[in-house]
Parts: structure tokens; C-alpha cells; sequence
């Protein structure tokens, strides 16, 4: 195989476009950390492990020359990624866990829903139809193959608001039933990211059917991307994700570094 | 009538710490006799099966029929003070800062003779209600106390040298989530603790009784997960050369037995949240406690276990959790030895299923969180180092000395 001269390579294009700044790489992903909140699950139910972390040494007598730790957490813990598997709709489709989706699909364009005004007014804002068609008409139909991040700023708020229990369980914005299907069905959409702690609202338990992000999206072998941060710095259309989990065998998800490229205008 | 305790004064930052010492440990196994009675707070000595006889000093044959059978049992403690003194001062390190102290000769009812220590309000030909404790060697040794309580007898110097009041010390609380933790807060703080620290794990989960929680008088609510290394590092940094006395309140009572759950996961959180919570309490705070077990009135003294009494024995029905609280028992044994340099005394709470949701399915006799809470505040003044509280922790208790074989299976059935 030739290699095509450096000029007119695509990732020669792409380096260049990096390395002079007109492509910035935004850090969509909190920080691992053991007070990060976790997903609330019944106390008699089985639980999401936080994140933990035990030093090995430093540079002391347990190793006197390095430092490291060993670490443990949920599949689903932090900022992370929902494979198919993760829901009973996506249990029987091909190359639905982590380790086995075709790596080209850790790589799609995002479309940026900004809810975060009606999230801020509202914490049990939910997305719908006309909302999205909407968005469309100012940015354009969103193209097959392509993120839908919801914008709420959650991201931005202390761990109690973040979560926001009541004793009526979690209230934070999230999805209606009828917009995901749309998504999948009419837009063909890769998947569904949120910055809130998962891709469904606080209260959808009680939604028909319940946790339609899941429902329907791992349903059709789309993808689910929680806890983002910083999707305030992302443009409603044009920036690229980068998001590969971790090759767990039969991984559900996976707690993974998000990444956004963004082209500037020159 | 004592002298009550003063409120102690914040400490000169330019004095060196007192170092803890210890009085003379040395024992003869036959003599540990004492020592398991004082660790339950219990008098025995001992009872000749063949003549009656009742003993002391312990000896390995009666000393009036020479029968080898002499067990301990409780016995009376009531006596007369004989004859007092007060030693001004002595070559052992230990008691040579802690002079004046007083002693005497007690002649008990039911026979024999002790040299004690005597309480500062029983006085020469008083009547003395006989006492075994254990003090800051881990040993048992003889306290005559007033025959009737007297007002603040709880403060007298030689007294609280043996005890672990929380009167005026620091207490630091684990788990103020659960209803136990509220209860304890509740009692430590009745009980008159100058800091109650009260550990919070995920401030962002709600919870019933908070805010009444941040309402006690002397409460400090402090960041503490015992699940995670690094809070309880950062938590000890802050606040363990200030912690006196510490109530692992942090609990997770599951059921399920051993083979017939679906996977670790549980099993894996209760040891983590319990047993690998215990060893980081004690890395974290037991080398500072140790360090205090001498630093004056609110010197530190206690580590305390709410520990289920199936540890003792497994209760297959809450199986896995037994296992776990088995896994402590035995920590705690070795922290006990750890700490006893310092003088700082573990004090393990056996209790059988508490009144609470997770032992719902469960019929009474249950214990009450507040009755836990009351008792590990008794057994903190008595100064006693394993307390069986309640009708089934007693019974367990009362069935493994006599037919641990049967106790299995019964448990089991």
C-alpha cells in the first residue's frame, strides 16, 4: 500500500489541525473518585459498586521505587458507557458488549440538546418530540449515526442537587418514551448521552415502559453514555466523540474517558 | 461524696504527652480466672466443687481439702474495709505518677481476704461491694466500691483509671445513618461526652432523623465512609489525636446464608463495610488513641464493637453476615492486644438481631437500638471489655459454655 503524500493524508490533515489548535479535544469525563455519586438501587437489591482505591505503595516499603494503586468500581460507576447488554431489550443482539461492538462505533459525531434552561427551572424536565424538532429547525435534521447529548448543566451541581433524592426517589431530567423511540426509529441515532447519572430521568421507573433510554435504545443496539461533564463547551452540531470502553469480556459498560474534538473556525 | 470531675482544660501545646505505662501484667493462667469475670463485669472466684471452700488468691488446689476441682463462679461480693492506707509513692513507673493512691484489706462475707483498691468514698469498717476490673494492663484487679452509689462515684481518679467513661472524653461516632448511630449519639451524648463526632458517609443520600441529628447539643458532624481508605485517612488526620473514645456504629446485617446466594456481591459488601472497615478505623486511628491512653481526664480509652453474637457461632439463616461478624470478632482480638500498650481497651457489644428493618422477617426477643446504645454506655463506665446484651446474645452466650455442638445445630435448624 502507498502511502498518499502528507499533505493530502486525511490524519496528516487531521495531526496538523491538532497540533496548530484549530481542533481543540474537550475532556467530557468527572473525575474517578469515591465520593462521586453512584446509581440508587432499593437497599435489598444488588448495588453499583463506587469507585475505590487502595494504594500498592509509594515509593516506601511496600515498593520502594514506584508508585500505584489498585482500583475497584461498578461497570457503571463514574462517567461510563451503557453497552446493549446492560439492558434485558439488548440481551439477545449481536456484538452488544463492550468487548465485542465494532470499535468504529467509539467514534461519532454528537449533537448538543441545550435543556439546561428548562432543566434549571425544572429538574423533572422531560425531553420530548416537538422539543427536538425544534432544535432541527434551528441546526439541522441530526444525521444518521450520530450522538444526541442532552445539555442540562447537571454536571455543575454538588452531589446532593446532583442527585436530588426526595422520598420519592431521584428527581433529574431525562427522556419522554415517545422521543427516544423517535430517535432511534425516524433518526437513526448512535445514542444517548446525559450528565446526569444516568441516561434516563430521576423519576422513569415510572414511565411506560420504564427507563425508555434503555428501553429503547439498547433495544436497537444504540449506546448510552452518563455522568458527561462540560457539554456547555460543545457546539449543538460538529463536534466528533471518542468513546472506547474498556475491553471487558461480556462488559455491560464501562467507565470511560470521553473525549470531544471541536474544530474553531479558522 | 466524690469530687466531681472538672470539665478538663484545653491542653498546653508546650507539655510533652504523658506516655502510657502500665501497671505490673503479670499473671498466673489460673489467674485469668479473675480477668474473664472483670471482663464481663462479672465477680467470680474460686468455688471448691469438693468442700465449698471459697478461694483467693486463685491457687491450683483448695487450700483446705487440696481438691483440684476449684472453678470460678460468682459469688457474693459484699465485705467490710478492714484496715486502709494510702501509698505516697513507689518505684513502679506507673503508679509512682498516680500516688496518692489509697488501698486496703477487705474481708468478704462469703470468706476471703483481698489487699484492693478502694474507692475515695469507702472509708475504714465501711460496708464495700467487692468489684474485679480490668486495668490498663488488660488485668483484672479488685476495687471495693461503696456498698450504696454515691453521688459522682463514677469520678473518683483511682475509679476512672479502670473505667472508660465518656464523661467529658471525645466520642467519635462511625455511622450516624443508621438508627443504632442516632442512638448511640443520643446516649454517649446523655452520658456526658464533650464531642460527639458523627460520621457521614454519601452526604447526598438523605436520611431519616438528620436534621434532629445535627440538633444534639456537642455534635460534630464529620465526613467518614469506612468503605473508602482515603475518607477515613482524611477524617483521622483531622480529628483522631481528639478522638477518645471510638463507636463502630457502621453496620449492614443481610440474609442470606453461604450457598444459596446469587454471587459475591453482598458477601463482598459486608466485609468490605465491616471487616475491612474495622482494620481501617484501627490503622487509622488506633496508633493515635494508643499514643493518648494517658493524656490526662479525657485521655483516650476505648475502641468499641457493636459486633452481632453470631460471630460466635454461625446462625445459617443471616449465614454470610455471620461469617463477616466472625471475621471481626477475631480482629478485634488482635486489635485488643495491639491497643493494650496504650491502655486503650477494645470493648466488644455482642447483640442478637435488633429491632430494625433489616431483622423484620424476625421474631422477638429483639433488641432495641436505644438498649444497645444504653448498654454500651454502661459497659463504658464499668470499664468491662465483652458485653452480651439482651435475651438472645445471653442465651448464645449461656449455650456455648454448656453444648456448643448442640448450639450449631439447633442454630442451624
Amino acid at each position: 500500500m502507498n502511502a498518499r503524500p502528507a499533505a493530502t493524508s486525511a490524519l496528516a490533515v487531521f495531526a496538523a489541525a491538532l497540533a496548530g489548535g484549530t481542533i481543540r479535544v474537550i475532556d467530557l469525563t468527572h473525575t474517578l473518585t469515591p465520593e462521586f455519586p453512584t446509581i440508587v438501587m432499593p437497599p435489598e437489591l444488588g448495588q453499583c459498586a463506587p469507585f475505590r482505591m487502595e494504594e500498592v505503595s509509594r515509593y516506601d516499603e511496600r515498593g520502594p521505587a514506584w508508585y500505584w494503586n489498585n482500583f475497584s468500581m461498578g461497570e457503571h460507576t463514574g462517567t461510563h458507557f451503557d453497552a446493549p447488554i446492560h439492558w434485558v431489550t439488548g440481551k439477545e443482539l449481536a456484538d452488544n458488549a463492550v468487548d465485542t461492538i465494532p470499535p468504529v462505533h467509539f467514534l461519532a459525531p454528537a449533537c448538543v440538546i441545550d435543556c439546561s434552561a428548562e432543566s434549571t427551572a425544572n429538574a423533572d424536565f422531560v425531553l420530548t418530540i416537538p422539543f427536538v424538532e425544534a432544535w432541527e429547525a434551528k441546526h439541522g435534521r441530526i444525521p444518521p449515526r450520530a450522538w444526541v447529548l442532552l445539555r442540562t448543566d447537571w454536571h455543575k451541581r454538588p452531589p446532593r442537587e446532583y442527585v436530588n433524592l426526595l422520598d420519592d426517589g431521584p428527581h433529574s431530567p431525562g427522556p419522554a418514551p415517545a422521543v427516544v423511540r423517535w430517535l432511534v426509529e425516524h433518526r437513526d441515532v448512535h445514542g444517548f448521552g446525559t450528565e446526569t447519572i444516568g441516561t434516563d430521568a430521576g423519576q422513569a421507573a415510572h414511565f411506560t415502559p420504564p427507563y425508555p433510554a434503555h428501553h429503547y435504545m439498547h433495544g436497537r443496539g444504540r449506546y448510552g453514555l452518563q455522568c458527561l461533564a462540560n457539554l456547555d463547551q460543545l457546539p449543538p452540531t460538529g463536534a466528533l466523540l471518542l468513546t472506547a470502553p474498556l475491553k471487558i469480556r461480556q462488559g455491560s459498560g464501562s467507565p470511560l474517558r470521553v473525549l470531544a474534538l471541536v474544530e474553531t473556525p479558522p | 461524696m466524690t469530687e466531681p470531675l472538672i470539665r478538663p482544660r484545653r491542653k498546653d501545646p508546650l507539655r510533652k504527652t504523658r506516655e502510657p505505662l502500665l501497671p505490673q501484667g503479670i499473671r498466673s493462667r489460673t489467674a485469668f480466672g479473675l480477668t474473664a469475670a472483670a471482663a464481663e463485669g462479672r465477680f467470680a472466684l474460686q468455688v471448691c466443687t469438693d468442700c465449698g471452700c471459697i478461694l483467693y488468691p486463685p491457687r491450683d488446689a483448695c487450700s483446705r481439702c487440696l481438691s483440684g476441682r476449684v472453678p470460678f463462679r460468682d459469688v457474693p461480693s459484699g465485705g467490710v474495709v478492714l484496715a486502709e492506707t494510702t501509698i505516697r509513692t513507689s518505684t513502679d513507673v506507673y503508679f509512682r505518677e498516680r500516688t496518692p493512691w489509697r488501698i486496703g484489706t477487705v474481708a468478704l462475707d462469703c470468706g476471703p481476704s483481698f489487699v484492693a483498691h478502694l474507692h475515695g468514698d469507702v472509708a475504714e469498717g465501711a460496708r464495700v461491694r467487692m468489684t474485679l476490673r480490668l486495668d490498663k494492663s488488660g488485668n483484672a484487679v479488685a476495687i471495693a466500691m461503696p456498698d450504696t452509689p454515691t453521688e459522682h462515684q463514677e469520678d473518683d481518679v483511682q475509679l476512672r483509671e479502670l473505667t472508660c467513661d465518656p464523661k467529658f472524653r471525645r466520642v467519635l461516632i462511625t455511622d450516624g445513618r443508621n438508627a443504632t448511630g442516632q442512638a448511640m449519639v443520643r446516649a454517649i451524648a446523655t452520658a456526658g461526652a464533650s464531642i460527639v463526632f458523627v460520621g457521614l458517609a454519601d452526604p447526598w443520600k438523605p436520611f431519616p432523623g438528620e436534621a434532629a441529628l445535627r440538633e444534639i447539643p456537642g455534635v460534630e458532624v464529620v465526613s467518614l465512609d469506612i468503605t473508602d481508605s482515603q475518607s477515613v485517612a482524611d477524617t483521622a488526620g483531622e480529628i483522631a489525636h481528639r478522638v477518645d473514645i471510638l463507636v463502630n456504629t457502621t453496620e449492614h446485617p443481610r440474609i442470606g446464608g453461604i450457598m444459596g446466594r446469587h454471587g459475591l456481591t453482598v458477601a463482598r459488601e459486608e466485609m468490605d463495610i465491616r471487616y475491612f472497615g474495622l482494620l481501617r478505623l484501627a490503622q487509622h486511628f488506633g496508633p493515635t488513641m494508643r499514643a493518648r491512653g494517658a493524656d490526662g481526664v479525657n485521655a483516650a480509652a476505648a475502641f468499641v464493637n457493636l459486633l452481632s453474637v453470631h460471630a460466635l457461632m454461625n446462625w445459617p439463616l443471616y449465614g454470610a453476615f455471620s461469617a463477616a461478624e466472625a471475621a471481626c470478632l477475631s480482629a478485634t482480638q488482635a486489635l485488643r492486644a495491639e491497643l493494650r500498650s496504650g491502655g486503650v481497651k477494645v470493648l466488644n457489644m455482642f447483640a442478637g438481631p435488633l429491632d430494625t428493618e433489616w431483622f423484620q422477617s424476625v421474631p422477638p426477643p429483639k433488641l432495641s437500638p436505644a438498649a444497645l446504645a444504653t448498654a454500651t454506655v454502661d459497659a463504658l463506665r464499668k470499664g468491662i471489655e465483652d458485653a452480651y446484651v439482651g435475651d438472645v446474645a445471653q442465651d448464645i452466650r449461656a449455650r456455648l459454655d454448656v453444648q456448643p455442638k448442640a448450639l450449631e445445630r439447633e442454630l442451624g435448624a
